[in-house]
């Protein structure tokens, strides 16, 4: 049977249609895909992601373990600052994408797939230094992401203290429409600007109803892959996993080859930098007619020499476009290459990502 | 509740046919346009082309599903709505009317007799649903 998120009873008063996802009974539409995502787009859009999970690591020397478990490097990242990270294996392919909030030192929570549960936490229980404890809080907290170019003012009217003055992968602990104890944090994974906010998970519905009363549109998963296709985010399991790198996953940017405490996998990913990467994530449209999806070949001269990783109708382009494994010699823009679909090879070109482009993503400072 | 016209026939794969004459025009249910979710692309057979009943005749995606279309009768398809092609959305809108996809000419008119009524369709959606 697969779990429940402390928001089930109100997406089923919200309409929603519920589908299995990583093991969640989760909603993939209310009132339709095209709709919530351009509610997004053009003005707020509510998603439930309690089905992620979180992990804490405290202790003296939390700050140590961590560094040394994931890629990106948490001595550039202030108190009161997350982080965009991964995982990796020693041979450097993608156990999971994570989020570090780095509360102290002594104490960084980390945001993983709700895949990754489970094994993210077996995996740094194992691994961390002396004087670290890892605490399992996946259960402890629900999460609702609030997104769209009205979200900041919306999410802030209901925070106390305010939260609007955040910058960018920065987060708080505020009450939230009355809820003590929630962390309201400036990230999301639409390309849109708005929050994420955890929650104790009995206060959830609380919440989201508050969201609701101020006409926020409730979201699905049909609209957060569209929506972050469209931005060309990585969905795991999909675009990057145990058997790719992040650097074949072109997440190059959250990879620190040189920090000085080194992690996980940093010497199978200096090889494959020194020697080249072979294959290379990349974005593409479809200049013929169709749509690619996840596990369709990719050809070039009639012979199979990729996969398409994430496929869909782009509603705000009505293009066709997707992300695909390439050779690193056919990963240039403007490329011209096929994707088998049904059996016949259709016409696409590499192109430059993200494939919308958005003034708040623009003006955003990247978390480094 | 969906809607299924007393004067369409229906296949169990969800299509429907509207018969005039040695005519048949074509397209998806209501329930199988909620089924899919927003249609945002479709596939159809060009003029001419012979389809088979009980064979695919084309396909419809949602932004999330690939669905094959199945015809519901053999024919020569005579017409096809470039339209719908163009913009596939006019099947969320209105699977009946706007959402028609194909006409052709028949050449098993008595094909017809096997396909289902609105009432038969009913029957079976609700099992289904």
């Amino acid at each position: 049977m697969p779990r429940r998120t402390p928001l089930h009873e109100a997406h089923l008063a919200a309409g929603a249609r519920m589908v299995e996802f990583a093991g969640f009974e989760m909603p993939v539409q209310y009132q339709g895909v095209l709709e919530e995502h351009a509610a997004v787009r053009e003005r707020s859009g509510i998603f439930d992601v309690s089905h992620m999970g979180e992990v804490v690591l405290e202790g003296p020397s939390a700050l140590e373990s961590a560094q040394r478990l994931v890629t990106n490097d948490l001595t550039k990242c202030k108190d009161g600052q997350a982080q965009y990270s991964a995982l990796c294996n020693e041979q450097g392919g993608v156990i999971d994408d994570i989020i570090v909030y780095r509360f102290a030192p002594e104490r960084l929570f980390i945001c993983v797939n709700a895949s990754g549960r489970e094994k993210d936490f077996d995996w740094m229980r194992e691994r961390k230094a002396a004087g670290t404890t890892a605490h399992q809080r996946s259960d402890d907290w629900a999460q609702v992401a609030v997104q769209g170019p009205d979200a900041p003012g919306i999410v802030d009217s209901l925070c106390l203290p305010p939260v609007l003055d955040l910058a960018y992968y920065h987060f708080r602990e505020a009450t939230v429409a009355g809820v003590p104890g929630c962390i309201v944090a400036r990230t999301g994974y639409t390309g849109e600007d708005g929050f994420e906010v955890f929650c104790p998970p009995g206060s959830a519905p609380r919440i989201w109803d508050a969201f609701l009363e101020k006409g926020v549109t409730p979201c699905g998963l049909g609209a957060r892959d569209s929506l972050r296709l469209e931005v060309a985010y990585r969905l795991y399991g999909n675009d990057m996993d145990e058997a790719h790198t992040p650097l074949e996953a072109g997440l190059g940017w959250i990879v620190k080859l040189d920090k000085p405490s080194g992690f996980v996998g940093a010497e199978a990913l200096r090889k494959q930098k020194a020697e080249g990467l072979r294959r290379k994530l990349v974005g593409f449209k479809l200049t013929g007619k169709g749509i690619a999806r996840h596990g369709y070949p990719v050809l070039s001269k009639g012979s199979r020499v990729g996969e398409v990783t994430s496929g869909t109708m782009s509603p705000m382009l009505k293009e066709s476009i997707g992300l695909a494994y390439l050779p690193a010699e056919l990963a240039r823009e403007g490329t011209a290459f096929d994707v088998e679909i049904r059996g016949k090879p259709v016409a696409a070109q590499v192109v430059k990502t993200p494939f919308v482009t958005k003034e708040a993503q623009k003006s955003a400072p990247k978390s480094s | 509740m969906a809607d299924y016209p007393d004067s369409l026939k229906y296949t169990k794969e969800h299509e429907w046919a509207r018969i005039a004459g040695n005519r048949a025009t074509m397209g998806i249910t209501s329930f199988a346009k909620d089924q899919l979710g927003d249609v945002v692309y479709l596939e159809l057979p060009e003029v001419g082309a012979q389809i088979v009943r009980g064979e695919p005749f084309g396909v419809v995606e949602s932004t999330k599903a690939v669905s094959e279309l199945f015809a519901p009768v053999t024919g020569k398809v005579t017409k096809v709505n470039k339209e719908l092609v163009d913009a596939p959305e006019g099947i969320n809108d209105d699977p009946y009317e706007k959402g028609w996809m194909i006409e052709v000419e028949l050449s098993s008119p008595q094909e017809v007799s096997e396909l289902l009524s609105a009432a038969q369709y009913q029957e079976l959606v609700a099992q289904e649903g």
